[in-house]
Formats: C-alpha cells, structure tokens, sequence
C-alpha cells in the first residue's frame, strides 16, 4: 500500500471555549493500523482532541483529515451535514458512560444505524449484529434491553454497535474509566482482539499497562499541547521530559495506593 | 338539599358535560398541534424560529387565558375574525394550552441525556434522524406525565368559556341557578361531574405512562 497521506492527520489542531485554550497547535498523523493512546492529566485537553475528530467539538483552528477527506471543513450547512454524516460513519466512537440507548434492545442498538444509514434489510442486520456481538462475547444477551446489562457488558455492546457501521477508525475515550475494576479487563480484551485485527484506533486511557500492551505509540498531553510522544516503551520506561515524569510518577502512585 | 330538584336537572348537566368532554377533546388536539410546532420552533436551528416560539409561550403563558379568550371573541370582529362562541373557545384555550404544551415537550427532549443525541451523530445520523429514532422515543415517555398535567389544568379551564356563553357545564350550572335561586346544589352538580371526567383522564393518563416504562 502505498498511502501518501497519513490515514488519520490532524493538523494544527486549536481549540478554545471562549477565552479558554484547550487545544494549542495539536498536531498528530496516525497510519493505517496503528494504535495511539493519548495519555495525560485530567483537563489537558484529550476528550477535546478525540471530539474533535469526528467534529463533536469542532475546531477553532487547523484541519482535520480522514485519508483524502478533510472533516473539519467548513461549508454551508446542508453540505456540511451530509459531509459530516458521510465521514462520521466511518469512524466509530466508544464513550466513557457508554451511551446506548436505552429504549432499544442490544440487537436493535447494533442495527439501528447500519439499517438507517447503509440500507441493510433485516436479515443482514441481523446477521450483522450477531456477527459483531459475537465477537464481543455479548451474543447471549441480544434480546436483552441495556438496563439490563453490566457496565462491562454495555461497554462491550457499544463497541460491536460502532464496529457494525465497519468503521475505518475507533475512537476510544476513556471507555474503561466508569467501570467496576473487576469489569475492566473483558472490554480490555475486546480492545484487543480489535488490535490483533488491525484496526486503527486512538485511545484515551488512564490505564498505563493497557496503553503499553497494546499501543505503536504513546502521547502525553498537557495543558493542551502534546509535550512528548514516542514508542510506548520509551514513554514508561524512559520519558525524556520532566512533566511526563512527574505525571507518571504521580499516576503510579496512584494506581498503587 | 334539594335532592328531587337535582334530579329533574340532571340530565341537562349531562348533556353539558357532553359540550365540556367535546370541547376539552378539541382544545386537546389543537393544543398538542400548537405545542408540536412551537416545540420544534423553540429547538430550531433557526434564530427567528427560537425567537418566534419563545415569544408564542412567553405570551401565552404571561397573559390570563380569559383576557385571551375576550380578545378573540370580542374583539375579533373588530379586526375581522368572526367565530362563534364555540369555535372562540376552542381556538383560544388550543392555543393557549399549547404553550404549556411546548414547555412540557421541549422540557422532556432536552432532558434526555445530551450522549444520547453525541451517540447518534457518531454513527452518522442526521440531526432528525437522531431525533426521530433515539432521542424523541425516549422524550416521549418522560412527557406523558407533565403532558397528563397540562390535560388537568386544560379541562378545568374549560369553565371560562361560559363567559362567553358556551353551553358547557359551568354555564349549565349558572344558567339553572338564575332559574331556580340553588347555587349549592347546581354547582354541586356541576363539580362532581367535572371530578369524574379528570379522574378518568387522570387514570388514563397513569396507565400510559406505565404502559410506556414497560415496554
Ligand atoms: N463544552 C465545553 N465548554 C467549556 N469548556 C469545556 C468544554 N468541554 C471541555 N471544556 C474544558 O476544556 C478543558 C479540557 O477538557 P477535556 O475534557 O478535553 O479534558 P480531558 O483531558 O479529557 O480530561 P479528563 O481526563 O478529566 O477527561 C477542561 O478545562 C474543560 O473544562
Ligand atoms: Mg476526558
């Protein structure tokens, strides 16, 4: 493959909340299959970053690109929302509270959208849904409604219900952080597996050990700047910059205590 | 009391509380109409929308509804809208109704948690498509109680068209106390006739909204 784009490239990022700078200059390309965990304290900027790359938060400053597709580009409105709708359904996103939707069953959760929006009939969203459910070890519960799942198993439904668009990207923004410690590791695994397979992924994490078993490369945000980035192993083992140091030394002590 | 006179009334209240269901059945509808579209305008995209709609519920709710209804039945063929005192009644407590309506509706959308709609848009839907599939399924049961409430106040506000002399219940009532110098009783009538019809809305209105948190 040769790609002279990277697959997912932000450029310049900035972001502001009136006269609060979240994001200053945030510049990131992320290649086909790779895996980027954006890592740093809480209010640095990572959610924003994330938002902003399926237009959620929309930028105030620099461009936002999904192979030769720019994102973030500003049209008038009726393009700008089939644009947007178009490149949405190819990135999937994973929240931190889940978000399924609550009036719905765990098959229809998976099925709504690619019915909707790709015009499956019945048996092939069906088929679909049991496929991706299946890969989340969540085929038992397909007739269940969310309220009567775990929070591990929500998490591991609204990734099959994002993995059923057939994303190009996974956006994971925290998707571990609400849950129960003992629920962490089956959404870890699905994290995994997805890695086995190949899919790119940007995932904000708190959790060190996750981040450094499955990530190309690490990002450490502070006070919305990228302040040092690199091979997961450098970042842990080996960080060259006093902020990353101290926020890992703070972090483990942390987790430790 | 007079327990004999009561009885010689009585199916003339009957036939009123006809008038009063027929009346509130209508307010209902146009109500519901008028809270559809000022609920959509207040959650427009468009400024003079939003505008409109707030100006329709601010004014509509900061005004008595009786100043409303004299307006438009007294003073509508000054400028040209002629209605009979039923149709006055009808469009006056429709409109009016339906801004506590659109309070009561935009009230349950945006009390639906904002990642329902995030959750939606990720996955590529539209604005009304997220709407229509996730967020108003889930608004419509949070609205079937306040809207339940809005019914309540909207059939007791029925009695002020027999200020301009519609022949509901109210009026009856008054109408008979002129003949007949028993306001207690014709009151009484008249009360406990209103009693039933909101207990029957109200217990219909309970069994919707447990229906709705079922299903
Ligand atoms: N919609 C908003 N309006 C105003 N300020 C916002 C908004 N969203 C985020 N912020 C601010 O932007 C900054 C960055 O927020 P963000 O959520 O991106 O941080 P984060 O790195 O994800 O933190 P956490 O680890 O706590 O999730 C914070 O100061 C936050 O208060
Ligand atoms: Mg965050």
């Amino acid at each position: 493959m040769s790609n002279p784009h990277p697959f997912v490239d932000i450029r310049h990022a900035q972001k502001s909340f009136g006269t609060l700078e979240v994001l200053k200059d945030i510049s990131l390309q992320v290649d086909r299959g790779q895996i980027v965990a954006i890592i740093g304290p809480s209010g640095s900027g990572k959610s924003t970053l994330l938002r902003a790359i399926n237009d959620l938060d929309p930028l105030t400053g620099g461009e936002i690109w999904l192979e030769d597709k720019q994102i973030n580009k500003s049209l008038p409105y009726r393009q700008y929302e089939k644009n947007i709708n178009d490149v949405r359904q190819e990135i999937g996103m994973v929240f931190q509270h889940f978000n399924l939707f609550p009036h719905l069953k765990v098959r229809e959760n998976v099925t709504l959208a690619p019915k909707m929006l790709k015009g499956l009939s019945d048996t092939e969203a069906n088929a679909l849904a049991e496929e991706q459910l299946t890969k989340v070890g969540m085929i038992e519960r397909i007739d269940y409604y969310p309220s009567q799942l775990s929070g591990g198993q929500k998490q591991r439904v609204a990734i099959a219900r994002a993995l059923a668009m057939k994303p190009k990207v996974m956006l994971f923004d925290e998707a571990t952080s609400a849950l129960d410690p003992e629920l962490v590791e089956e959404v870890n695994l699905v994290m995994k597996k997805l890695a086995e397979e190949d899919m790119t992924m940007i995932i904000v994490t708190h959790e060190m050990g996750f981040a450094e078993s499955v990530c190309d490369r690490v990002l450490f945000m502070d006070q919305g700047v990228v302040v040092e980035e690199g091979p997961p192993d450098v970042i842990f083992r080996n960080p060259k910059n006093e902020r990353t140091r101290n926020f890992l030394r703070k972090h483990l002590a942390g987790a430790a205590s | 009391m007079d327990y004999e006179l009561m009885q010689r009334v009585f199916p003339f209240f009957l036939e009123a509380a006809w008038i009063t269901i027929l009346l509130s059945v209508l307010t209902a509808v146009l109500g519901l109409i008028c809270g559809i579209l000022g609920t959509a305008a207040r959650l427009s995209r468009f400024v003079v929308l939003r505008f409109l709609g707030a100006a329709y519920v601010s004014l509509f709710r900061g005004t008595p509804a009786l100043i409303q209804l004299f307006i438009l039945y007294f003073g509508g063929p000054q400028i040209g809208i002629q209605l009979d005192a039923f149709e006055a009644g009808v469009i006056g407590l429709g409109v009016n109704v339906g801004a506590y309506m659109t309070e009561t509706m935009r009230g349950a959308i945006i009390a639906v948690d904002k990642g329902q709609a995030e959750a939606a848009r990720t996955l590529g839907m539209s604005r009304w498509q997220a709407m229509r599939n996730v967020i108003l399924p889930q608004a419509m049961r949070l609205m079937i109680r306040p809207l339940g409430v809005n019914l309540n106040a909207l059939i007791k506000s029925t009695a002020l068209v027999a200020a301009i002399s519609v022949v509901e219940l109210t009026y009856t009532a008054q109408r008979y106390i002129g003949s007949t110098y028993k306001p207690f009783e014709m009151f009484l009538i008249a009360g406990v006739l209103y009693m039933i019809i909101i207990y029957i809305v109200g217990v219909g209105v309970a069994l919707a909204d447990r229906k709705a948190r079922i299903t």
